[in-house]
This record gives structure tokens, sequence and C-alpha cells, in this order.
């Protein structure tokens, strides 16, 4: 189940391998690998409950694979950058307890930037699928909509509360919309934003 | 088309391609250059997959500028207008009817900090020389056409009935006129919510930088089919409907003060006034003292109309000096 995705305006030697997980047992013992610095694991490990939908998360993608070309990572590694440029703070630590695996995380979103051309899609799934106790899902809207957890989400990116059942016609048929895709564009832009003085 | 004709677009493509920056010098297929002004080059690309269509909007860095200052100044405008149009993508200022591209993605820094570099990275820094340094900000692509091209669509098509015998008819011309003045209030509304709800003046309000982007089909609003929308063909008339999309927030500021806002209006009833000749006598009716247009758009907007008849009077700037 690891997608190998090509992100548009990035060179064709930085593929990126994306797999989810759900019912994760060992989040723990992922975390303390992260923790110890152990290469092996040198993965991005994302809470899925955080991740509004592919956009969001190849969108912090995106950005850390443009800052790792142009060598101004502001973390330790491409993988660490991912977490961070999730974030709408330039808090490396808020960052991973925000947006980072957690102890009591169930739904994991992984994904391993392939820096050298060895990386292969079964080279990473045979990896992931020792190494984590979990059920493999597809990386797509649908597993992102169910886990997703919108009130944390606004929380974090600071979003103002939605207008509870107020879908405003404004004069010549403005049509409503999806609440996702508002917070998307938000969210994105308060991702492009991070950093800036 | 003539050979000469497609070798003079290959020379002017690879031209283009010099003046992308970084990372956009890999991209496939190459962005295409929509227009260009005195600051930016506006291209249309994509984002994460090229079925996703964005603008790309790059500021390169002046040669003839101290590199400092150059990096300053080119950052200050670049984020100014991305925190505008994220302040403006909010949904409570969007349901008040005000629609602005997002940003996707955003590059302030020409000379950001860099690390010592390594030899892996060198080989991509290679790669990115031929790109120019600068700063861009990566938006959303509203679909549509500009106001401008719409109003003026509505004129070739008049004329172009006029001119094969088939002239429009005083009914005709009426609904025609009715859809003209709609727009227009609309367009006041936009402007109203811009200022009130969303705090800022736009600073280059034209008929160029106000976009229609008609309804999407899958909520059931788009009378016709919706590729007769904004082309200048004179056999129909442009379609009308749609969001009115306020685009291009480089000069744009976040001000509450009634001085700046009727600037603001001045501008655009002055551009206006010379792009749209035909319409220029319905501008203070339908877009401003309209009760759906600005006026009616908040409650301070009576201050800020009344402060536009002394703008007039003197003009767009407040003090003679400087």
């Amino acid at each position: 189940m690891v997608e190998k995705i090509q992100i548009a305006h990035i060179p064709d030697d930085l593929p990126i391998y994306v797999a989810c997980y759900k019912d994760v047992q060992n989040a723990s013992f992922l975390k303390q690998q992260l923790l110890a610095g152990n290469q092996v694991y040198n993965y991005a490990f994302v809470d899925a409950t955080t991740i509004l939908s592919r956009q969001h998360l190849l969108a912090a993608a995106f950005r850390a694979l443009n800052d790792h070309i142009h060598d101004r990572l502001k973390s330790n590694n491409v993988h660490s950058e991912i977490v961070v440029c999730l974030s709408s703070n330039n808090n490396i630590g808020d960052a991973f307890r925000r947006f980072g695996i957690q102890d009591s995380t169930k739904d994991l979103v992984i994904v391993k930037v392939g820096l050298s051309p060895e990386f292969a899609s079964e080279s990473v799934e045979g990896h992931l699928k020792d190494a984590i106790e979990g059920t493999p899902v597809p990386f797509d809207d649908a597993f992102l909509r169910q886990t997703c957890d919108l009130d944390k989400l606004r929380k974090t990116y600071k979003l103002g509360k939605p207008q509870q059942g107020k879908t405003v016609m404004n004069g010549n048929g403005g049509h409503a919309t999806d609440e996702r895709s508002d917070i998307e564009v938000q969210v994105l832009g308060l991702m492009a934003l991070r950093g800036a003085t | 088309m003539s050979t000469t004709e497609l070798q003079v677009q290959a020379t002017d493509a690879q031209e283009l391609i010099h003046l992308l920056p970084s990372p956009f010098t890999n991209t496939q297929p190459a962005p295409e250059l929509l227009t260009q002004g005195a600051e930016a080059l506006v291209y249309k690309t994509h984002f994460l997959t090229p079925a996703q269509p964005a603008i790309l909007k790059f500021r390169p860095s002046k040669a003839y500028r101290h590199p400092t200052l150059d990096a300053r100044l080119t950052k200050q405008r670049v984020l100014a207008e991305a925190r505008v149009l994220v302040k403006l993508s909010a949904p409570d200022v969007r349901d008040a009817g005000v629609h602005v591209p997002g940003v996707l993605a955003l590059e302030w820094d020409v000379a950001r900090k860099v690390k010592n570099t390594g030899a892996e990275v060198e080989r991509y820094r290679k790669e990115a020389q031929g790109a120019v340094s600068g700063a861009w900000i990566l938006m959303e692509f509203v679909e549509g056409s500009s106001v401008k091209d719409l109003l003026r669509g509505v004129d070739g098509y008049v004329k172009g009935r006029a001119g094969s015998g088939n002239a429009v008819n005083a009914e005709e011309m009426v609904v025609i006129e009715q859809e003209v003045k709609g727009l227009l209030r609309r367009i006041g509304r936009a402007v109203g919510a811009l200022h009130s709800k969303g705090g800022v003046v736009h600073g280059d309000l034209t008929s160029s930088n106000v976009m229609v982007r008609p309804y999407r089909k899958d909520h059931g609003l788009v009378n016709g089919d919706g590729d007769a929308h904004g082309e200048a063909e004179e056999d129909r008339c442009p379609n009308l409907s749609g969001d009115v999309v306020l685009i291009d927030f480089g000069l744009a500021t976040q001000s509450t003060q009634d001085e700046d806002r009727a600037v603001d209006l001045y501008v655009l009833e002055r551009a206006f006034g010379s792009t749209h000749p035909k319409q220029e006598g319905w501008f203070d009716a339908e877009v401003l003292k309209h009760q759906d247009g600005y006026k009616g758009s908040f409650k301070g907007s009576n201050v800020v109309v009344k402060r536009l008849e002394e703008v007039r009077m003197r003009g767009r700037k407040r003090s003679m000096i400087g």
C-alpha cells in the first residue's frame, strides 16, 4: 500500500513514498526510535488525526522538499521537516507534539523521501511491514476524512469557530461550500506563511 | 500557423524559462506567461499535480537596486500580499461576499540563510542556476474572465449584432442592461465587504483585477453552458453570472480609514470610466449608490461615499508633497 508520489516542480529524483496505517499498536515504540535517532526509522511519522486531506500533507512535503533542495532546513533532516512544515509556527518541538506520532496514535501517515535511487516502493513497503503493527490502508481522502479531527485542527491552526447551521446565501445565489475546503485553503496559507517576519 | 511564427514562439518560450525562480525551472509542462507588470511576472502553472491549475506570481529581484535593499523590499511586498490573501480567505469574510484566490505556497527571501552546502545539495544547486532569484507566490487559479473582458464582450456582441443587420431590439437591450447593472452592483458589494469585513483596501481596483468565476456546475447554478463565459464571441452575449473574485493584492494595505476606502473607490471609478466609457454613466448609481451595491454593503458606507466626493475634487493624493 505504499504509494510513490512525484510532486510537481520537484526534481524527478526526489520522489516521496507515502503509506497509511490504521489501528497501529506500537506507536510508542516508533516514537522511541525517532527520539533515539535510529536511522533505520528515518521517516516522517504523522498523526493522521491532524491531516485534513492529501493536499494538506503533500503541500507540507512540497515545502519541505523545496527547502531541502535549497539547503535551508529548520530541523534535522527532510523527514522531520515535513512534520515542521505542517505547523503554522516556527517551534519545532511544538510541531512534533501537534502533528508527530504520539504514544496514543492509532492512525498513522508515513512519508519517506527517496533521497537515494535504491529506494523503491517495495523496499519501503518491506521495511514498514516489519516495523509497523497495524493495518495498511490507501493514502486517500476517504481515509483522512474518517480520521481527521476537525475541531483539533481548528484549534491547532487557531481558526475561528464554524458558523453552525448558517449557510449564507449572498445576493446572487452564492453557494454553500464544504467546511473542509474552507479549512484547507486557510491551512495551506498559514503553512506557507510560517517563518515569515 | 506559419513556421516563422512557430520559431518566434519557441525562442520566446526559451527566454521565458530563464525568468523562472527555482524550483519552477524543473516544472513540466513549463509555466506559461500570462501577463507582466512593472514588478511581477504572472504565470499559469499547477500546484502538486499538473491537474491542479495555479497562478505563479513572481517578483524577480532587480539588478539596479542594492541587493540588501532589494531583498527587503521584495520580501515586504510579497509577504504583504500573502498576508492579505490569507486573511481574506477566512470563511466569514468569504460569506460576506469577498472571494479571493487562496495562497498555496510562498517564497519570500531571495537570499534566505543557507546552511553550509553539502555535496548532495550542490547537485540541485547547479541545476537551479538557470533560475532567477526573487520572491514568488503560488495561488489558486481563478476560472472565468475579468470584468474588463466581459464588458468588452457585451459591447462587441451588441455591435456585432448591429453590424450583421440583426440589431438588438429594445427589449433585449433592457435585459442586457439589467445583467450589466446587476454585475456592477455585485462588484460594489464585493468591494464593500472587502473594506468592512476584510479590513483591507485593494489599492489597484480596475476592471481587469475583478474576475467573474462561473458558479460550479455541480451546484446546478450555471445557466446554459459555461463555455460561453467571457469569450468575446460576437454571436453570443457573455454570461455575467458567477462569483465576483478580486485578484492582484500587490498594492493592498490593511486599513479601515474612510480616506483609504474612498481613494480605493476613486481609483476604481477612474479606471472604470476610461476602460468602459459606455458603462461609465452607470458607475455612480449602480456600483456606489445602489442598495445592492457598495452603499448597502456595510454601515459606514455612506461616510465613505461622501468622502469620495472630496477625493474627486482634489485627486488621489491628499497632500501635495511627494
